[in-house]
């Protein structure tokens, strides 16, 4: 793959670009750095916050496996070990997962279809801050010695108030507030983006897979976060801050209730953390073969069939509970029948590669590791699908084994793949590819070591979430080999972290498309201006950028001297009419800050919601005050 | 797979130790369970191979019979090319759908198999109730006189289903014996059940599979399988009173039990104590474990558990007693002596 | 990288009293005390000083709910309900016949009061007596709210209302 050559800018396009960049300049001064509402800036801030998140559930995870190396051991008590474990959960799929699909779908999305901004900047901004206040309050429990201890998913009645007395579950249930809150706004503008802000004569036959799953991925989160918010904010916490009895079976309630309705999130929610990283490797896939992705409708119609029956599988997590045979027989077929749609997508990369000319970068290392990685644990998921199998290995380490295989393998090998895809785009320097080798052999090696005899371990019966065990169960040489295995992923990030590091301080200098790869946000400089394109871009087929460069056309008419943009119909992309994106603004921050100072108060008393409601309605009258565009005054 | 080769000592392991492997089954119910787990997995396994050695042979084969020139032209290759490739991604998708479906009605036909008993002929019914963290049992007749409670060890005959009903005073648990049968949740407020039937005699172990709490990891139980005269004589022997002192060391901590906070929880049956939070001490010689599986029962681990419960299973419900030391021996001897 | 260890070190140390979840009784703890709280002020010989004694682990969240299961455990419930009282006096008041202090109330709970308060010292624990003590007082609103759960009623004797039974077993 030889970097593409763009055309150099002619005249009058240096003269545009200049007004841009002086419409689009970034507010300056700490005031102004709360302010920023571009799509690159809140993309990045995202990308950065998860990865801090990642590193803190590593450590706990890093914590965990050195308690369980030895059968008995003394390292950490049952109550920080149930601490530990609860928020490694927590915040490997609250703060970490979700956030960084959300990052990388914020940062690329309108790029890849075009446009200069998402829909809504400021409603952006807010989602960040509010994911990142969430983050703080959960790790603010440390601060005064309480940290949640009931799991990840925190069942009633143990998460009840009789049985968990101290205030770390409140600190888990309103974080989920802050963090679907943030999901919501992402997935509101994600798809008022890909729907209307797209360039002329991308239709929706023609927008790049990557956007299809994060408009399908960002539906999900539309019906499945409010179920979430329900099971913990409405029901489990109203339970233990104000004494209703939603869940409390003393009085009639029902701890089966909140199973459902957080199963009716959590499963679609493995599925909003996948979606996007097989969008991702689509897009890989492309440019690393040299040929248009096979099957484009096919794999589509997969994404989509795979959001809707997301949806239909939730009981699977279940099946221990004595529901009727029948429905659990349903759920069994709907867990297998998802196989399908995952299936076709793989079939249609494998006849990519097998006609494309296949280029092995590190970032398609990481893919192979994907695959290798991922059917594994797809095909232990079809096991568990089966009730009398699941019912042996539920609640063990198998499961464990699993769900760290598919979505370790699933989301995190090709979100990995894409930063190093992605690398010269965000910081414009290439990032070194023997290091990113090697980065990889670690990982691999050291995921596969950690998990893998952790299938054997729940076949022999080792359950989870326990803090020890005893020398005669005979699991001691597993645990140990995953402990090492544990150490090892730890080196491989680490080595992943250096490569990062040297390469942005000395990594080889990138022009915007060192890929020759096919889909738009290689058209923008690396790194992106705020603007991104000096002219909005006209396409005509699923690969615009492998369009010779003579043929492309571009948008002309639009004003430079304010952030403008060109709102085009639903399916057919025909320009429909010009609008102007919001502008940098501190009221999003001071929102945030608002609703977060009224949920922390309301977990010790509720008549905070009354501050949080107040404190948020000057903040939204000061966001919506109606005000003129900002316009470059000449 | 070189990968598999580390499978086979870890495998071969699980017939050292306490019986606690889905793969060595002990009944019929996961007799059943663990022929679907080998039948899943060889044919997953072959699936797995293909799919991805499918990935590999373009690693190897290397861009043969690609037109590069062309590619770059146009990436993308000639029609034929792609219907041919249409075509094949058809096909296995509709073989991944067949083949799911044959998944499927095998685990429907085994699940349904496994769930139920081959017959309710001579059945009985055991009541199973969580607490944390320790297990309630309670052996349910119709004869009233019969009725037999005990705690952590279940015993049952070879060849004769039992039901288990299952619930919880406290928090979600769940009862799992791999040997015998999947796991059932223990809910409270809900009333679950699941047989159980062994067709050998044995030990088999359990453990909670639903996490409850700060010692989760060390609430276990045995279900002991026994011929039925074995069982008959055992199930009499649970039927009488507590056995009472007989040496005067037996007397003075017959004493001590009932002096101290032991009978605020738990039941002696034929003394005073009838506390209903704790289990059932009546016969606690007759078990071989205590704290609900953690300890062997003998009397040192016995005296060190009423010293200092703490250390044994940090944060359970057993109150830590100011016991002086020469007071334990003698509690230690009575509560040996009861078989 | 020393700011960070020196952070980590704080960490440890600000972990609120309130949040804290210690289940071992401290060896003190498990002796038999014989008083807390005098219930006058007359003396022989003059009024002396007393130690204040208080409640080691008021305000400990984890102590209040082990309060609370003890409270049920030990069938305070059976005399005194759920803090309303029956055949005992209620524990949810303004004015305690024997004072509201928590010395006052361990020193009840120890000794038993005349008609009908059994003394439990020598039977319970210490540690439990002031988990018990701790609970009490939470009752009344008297502990901070951040230890006090809301209003958590004991479970039914018997499984509730849904039911999922099946019939006809063993024939």
């Amino acid at each position: 793959m030889t970097p593409a050559q763009s055309p150099p800018l002619t005249a009058p396009e240096l003269e545009e670009r200049e007004a841009l960049r002086r419409a689009w300049q970034h507010p300056s001064g700490i005031v102004g750095w709360f302010s920023f509402a571009t799509h690159q800036a809140i993309g990045m801030r995202y990308i950065v916050t998860a990865f801090v998140f990642l590193l803190i559930g590593g450590i706990e995870a890093i914590m965990m496996r050195l308690q369980l190396a030895v059968h008995d051991n003394t390292l950490l008590g049952p109550h920080l070990y149930n601490e530990i474990f609860t928020t490694h959960g927590t915040t490997m799929m609250f703060l970490f997962a979700v956030p960084v699909m959300e990052g990388m779908g914020v940062y690329l999305v309108p790029m890849m279809i075009g446009t200069r901004n998402v829909a809504f900047p400021r409603l952006n901004a807010f989602g960040y801050w509010m994911y990142l206040f969430g983050g703080l309050l959960l790790y603010a429990g440390m601060f005064v010695g309480t940290l949640p201890d009931a799991g990840w998913f925190a069942y009633p009645p143990l998460s009840g108030p009789q049985y968990s007395a101290t205030k770390g579950v409140d600190l888990w249930a309103q974080m989920i507030t802050f963090t679907e809150i943030s999901a919501m706004c992402v997935a509101v503008e994600l798809i008022v983006t890909i729907l209307r802000l797209r360039a002329p004569n991308m239709t929706l036959n023609r927008i790049p897979i990557f956007c299809w799953s994060m408009l399908v991925q960002s539906f999900m989160v539309i019906f499945a976060m409010p179920a979430v918010m329900i099971a913990s904010t409405v029901m489990l916490l109203n339970d233990r801050t104000i004494a209703t009895h939603f869940v409390n079976p003393a009085e009639g309630g029902d701890p089966l209730m909140y199973q459902h309705v957080f199963w009716f999130f959590g499963h679609p929610e493995v599925y909003i953390i996948f979606l996007p990283a097989l969008g991702m490797l689509s897009s890989i896939l492309e440019t690393h073969t040299r040929r248009r992705i096979f099957g484009y409708p096919a794999i589509v119609l997969s994404l989509v069939g795979t959001g809707f029956v997301a949806f239909g599988l939730w009981v699977h997590h279940m099946f221990a509970t004595g529901l009727p045979q029948i429905g659990e027989d349903y759920f069994t077929a709907a867990s297998m029948m998802i196989a399908i749609t995952t299936g076709t997508q793989i079939f249609c990369w494998i006849a990519t590669i097998w006609t494309g000319r296949l280029q092995l970068t590190a970032a398609m290392h990481f893919i192979f590791g994907f695959l290798f990685i991922f059917v594994i644990g797809g095909l232990t998921g079809v096991m568990l699908a089966s009730v009398p199998l699941d019912l042996q290995v539920h609640d063990t380490f198998f499961v464990v084994a699993h769900f760290h295989y598919v979505l370790i393998g699933g989301a995190l090998f090709p979100l990995f793949g894409a930063f190093h895809y992605w690398f010269p785009k965000f910081t414009g320097r290439l990032i070194g590819e023997r290091l990113g080798k090697i980065s990889f052999w670690i990982l691999f090696v050291g995921f596969n070591l950690t998990f893998f005899p952790m299938h054997l371990l729940g076949l022999k019966g080792m359950p989870r979430r326990i803090y020890t065990y005893s020398a005669e169960m005979g699991w001691e040489p597993a645990n140990m080999l995953a402990t090492i295995g544990a150490c090892t992923i730890a080196l491989g990030g680490i080595v992943f972290m250096v490569n990062v590091i040297r390469s942005r301080k000395r990594g080889r200098v990138a022009g915007p498309d060192p890929w020759d790869a096919s889909t738009l946000e290689w058209a923008t400089a690396s790194p992106p201006e705020n603007f991104n394109f000096v002219r909005l871009p006209v396409v005509s087929s699923r690969t615009p950028m492998w369009t010779p460069a003579q043929d492309r056309v571009t948008v002309v008419g639009l004003r430079n001297d304010r952030r403008e943009g060109l709102v085009t119909t639903l399916v057919d992309a025909q320009p429909h009419r010009r609008f102007v994106f919001a502008g940098p603004s501190i009221w999003p921050f001071l929102a945030a800050i608002g609703v977060t100072i009224g949920l922390a108060g309301s977990i010790v008393q509720f008549s905070w919601y009354y501050v949080a409601a107040a404190l948020g309605t000057i903040a939204f009258i000061g966001w919506f005050w109606p005000r003129r565009p900002f316009e470059v005054q000449p | 797979m070189k990968r598999a080769a580390w499978c086979l000592p870890l495998l071969l392991s699980a017939c050292a130790g306490p019986q606690q492997s889905a793969l060595d089954p002990g009944g019929s119910h996961a007799q059943g369970t663990a022929n679907l787990w080998w039948f899943f997995s060889v044919l997953l396994g072959i699936i797995f191979l293909l799919v991805f050695g499918a990935w590999l042979v373009p690693l190897f084969r290397r861009n043969r019979g690609v037109d590069s020139q062309l590619l770059e032209q146009t990436h993308r290759p000639p029609a034929a090319t792609e219907w041919t490739l249409a075509k094949r991604v058809g096909a296995a998708s509709g073989v991944t759908v067949l083949i799911l479906f044959g998944l499927l009605v095998a685990s429907i036909v085994t699940g349904h198999a496994v769930s139920q008993p081959q017959s309710r002929a001579n059945g009985m019914v055991v009541e199973v109730t969580g607490n944390q963290w320790w297990w309630y049992v309670r052996y349910l007749n119709d004869d009233a006189s019969r009725i037999v409670v005990t705690a952590n060890e279940i015993h049952i005959p070879v060849g004769r289903p039992v039901l288990i009903r299952e619930t919880s005073n406290d928090v979600i648990h769940s009862f799992w014996v791999p040997g015998l049968q999947g796991k059932t949740d223990l809910i409270p407020s809900r009333v679950t059940t699941q047989w159980i039937e062994a067709n050998q005699a044995g030990r088999f172990r359990g453990q909670c599979a639903e996490f409850c709490g700060l010692q989760h990891a060390h609430m276990a139980l045995w279900v002991v399988a026994e011929p039925e005269d074995k069982f008959e004589s055992w199930m009499n022997n649970q039927l009488k009173t507590a056995v009472p002192p007989s040496t005067p060391d037996q007397v003075q901590g017959q004493q001590i039990f009932l002096n101290h906070a032991c009978v605020l929880c738990h039941t002696i049956s034929g003394t005073t104590a009838a506390g209903q939070v704790a289990p059932d001490l009546s016969h606690l010689a007759s078990r071989f474990t205590i704290a609900a599986g953690t300890l062997p029962n003998t009397k040192g681990n016995l005296a060190g558990w009423i010293g200092d419960p703490q250390a044994v299973k940090p944060g359970n419900h057993m109150a830590t007693l100011p016991l002086r030391s020469e007071e334990v021996q003698p509690l230690v001897d009575y509560l040996e002596s009861l078989q | 990288m020393r700011i960070l260890a020196a952070l980590a070190g704080l960490l440890a140390l600000t972990s609120c009293k309130e949040q804290r979840v210690d289940v071992r009784p401290s060896p003190a703890r498990l002796a038999v005390f014989s008083g807390a709280a005098r219930e006058s002020e007359i003396q022989p010989g003059g009024s002396q000083s007393q130690p204040v004694v208080t409640n080691p682990v008021e305000g400990n969240a984890y102590a209040i709910s082990e309060g609370q299961r003890l409270f049920n455990w030990y069938n305070c419930s059976g005399c005194h309900a759920n803090g309303g009282g029956g055949i005992g006096p209620p524990l949810i008041k303004q004015v305690w016949t024997y004072g509201g202090e928590p010395a006052n109330l361990f020193d009840t709970i120890i000794k038993g009061r005349p008609n009908g308060m059994p003394a439990w010292g020598g039977r319970i624990p210490e540690y439990q007596i002031w988990q018990i003590v701790a609970y009490v007082r939470s009752l009344n609103n008297l502990e901070p709210r951040t230890a006090t759960p809301a209003r958590a009623d004991t479970l039914e004797t018997r499984p509730g209302t849904i039911q999922n039974e099946v019939k006809g077993v063993t024939k």
